[in-house]
């Protein structure tokens, strides 16, 4: 089994997920990531997986995989998502279903096989991501704030199913930070969300990390079934 | 995989289950209830036991399999109600598995 301790990050390729890729690894972590592609930047102590969260079999195979290697897996943190920024008028059935595929039946995977892993060990900190648009029911991401409601509600009751082998689950909402995901999005948009929140700035990859750090600290074993969202939202 | 191995591996993962359970993990056979009203296991011990019994699985044998299958939680009778139900359901899974 391996020392150091082991995470695990999905959604890697780039944005939130790159950066806590980089941050853990550089902090010791063994980090292991995933996108659907090859990640396309390497670091020490960083080890990508070509795979779709949305696919059992590939989450089935990566988890093992890292289980072979390391024999544990110490965190998880589910960054992966789509998100299709669309008129509900407008949306097709098939980016919803995708949408609730990856964000919501990937998350419920990659938690559901790491955390048999975890159970060895009696120990575990899985973070899902969430989004302030859902508490703040923002028009236009009708399908993707679902989702992402979906992720906090299979995030509360999840700590209640692995409280008993030492594992927290929590879920994190950061406010809009600069990524692909909202370069897409009318200035003036973002611009209304970021002057309604308490805090009136968009958010950045220190911000995540701040948050993760404390989920993720062994000192946090009392903290489950939490959210934490940026800027002030509840 | 053979019925005698699948059998040794549920009567192990069953008795690391009752020990940590706190109950009495002698005279398991393959006639020990897993599930339902005389179960030896509460439900939550009794998905620890399947959990561990894959993960011995795939650990000592490198066999990929999913027990709580949707087909297996539709069965009217339990795959899970006794030990050796429970490795004939591992067999069968494995050969099913293999079919695919």
């Amino acid at each position: 089994m391996s020392e150091q301790k082991v995470m695990l990050i999905t959604g890697t390729r780039k944005g939130i997920g790159r950066y806590l890729a980089e941050t853990y690894s550089r902090r010791g972590y063994l980090v292991e990531g995933c996108s659907r592609g090859e990640a396309g930047w390497e670091t020490e102590n960083y080890t990508h997986h070509q795979v779709d969260v949305s696919d059992e079999r590939q989450v089935k195979s990566m988890i093992a995989s890292v289980a072979r290697r390391h024999g544990r897996i110490d965190v998880v943190l589910n960054n992966a998502a789509v998100a299709s920024m669309n008129h509900v008028l407008l949306t097709p059935a098939k980016a919803s279903n995708r949408m609730l595929e990856v964000n919501v039946t990937g998350t419920m995977l990659v938690c559901r096989d790491a955390s048999r892993v975890m159970m060895r060990r009696r120990y575990g900190r899985i973070v899902n991501f969430t989004t302030i648009v859902a508490p703040i029911a923002l028009a236009g991401e009708a399908v993707y704030a679902a989702s992402k409601s979906a992720v906090v509600t299979f995030t509360r009751i999840l700590a209640y199913e692995l409280g008993q082998w030492g594992i927290t689950c929590n879920s994190f909402g950061a406010t809009p930070i600069m990524t692909d995901m909202i370069r897409g999005v009318p200035q003036d948009k973002i611009d209304a969300v970021v002057n309604n929140l308490a805090i009136k700035r968009l958010g950045n990859y220190e911000d995540c990390i701040n948050v993760c750090d404390f989920f993720i600290s062994p000192a946090s074993d009392n903290i489950t079934g939490q959210v934490i969202y940026l800027g002030g939202v509840t | 995989m053979d019925r005698e191995t699948a059998l040794a591996i549920v009567i192990s993962c069953l008795k690391d289950a009752l020990e940590q359970f706190g109950a009495p993990a002698e005279n398991i056979t393959e006639e020990t209830p897993i599930v339902g009203p005389s179960a030896v296991l509460d439900s939550i011990s009794a998905v620890s036991l399947i959990v561990d019994v894959e993960q011995r699985l795939e650990m000592d044998h490198n066999i990929y399999v999913t027990l709580a299958s949707e087909k297996a939680m539709s069965q009217k009778s339990s795959p899970f109600r006794t030990a050796g139900v429970l490795a004939d359901h591992i067999c069968d899974s494995i050969k099913e598995g293999q079919a695919a």
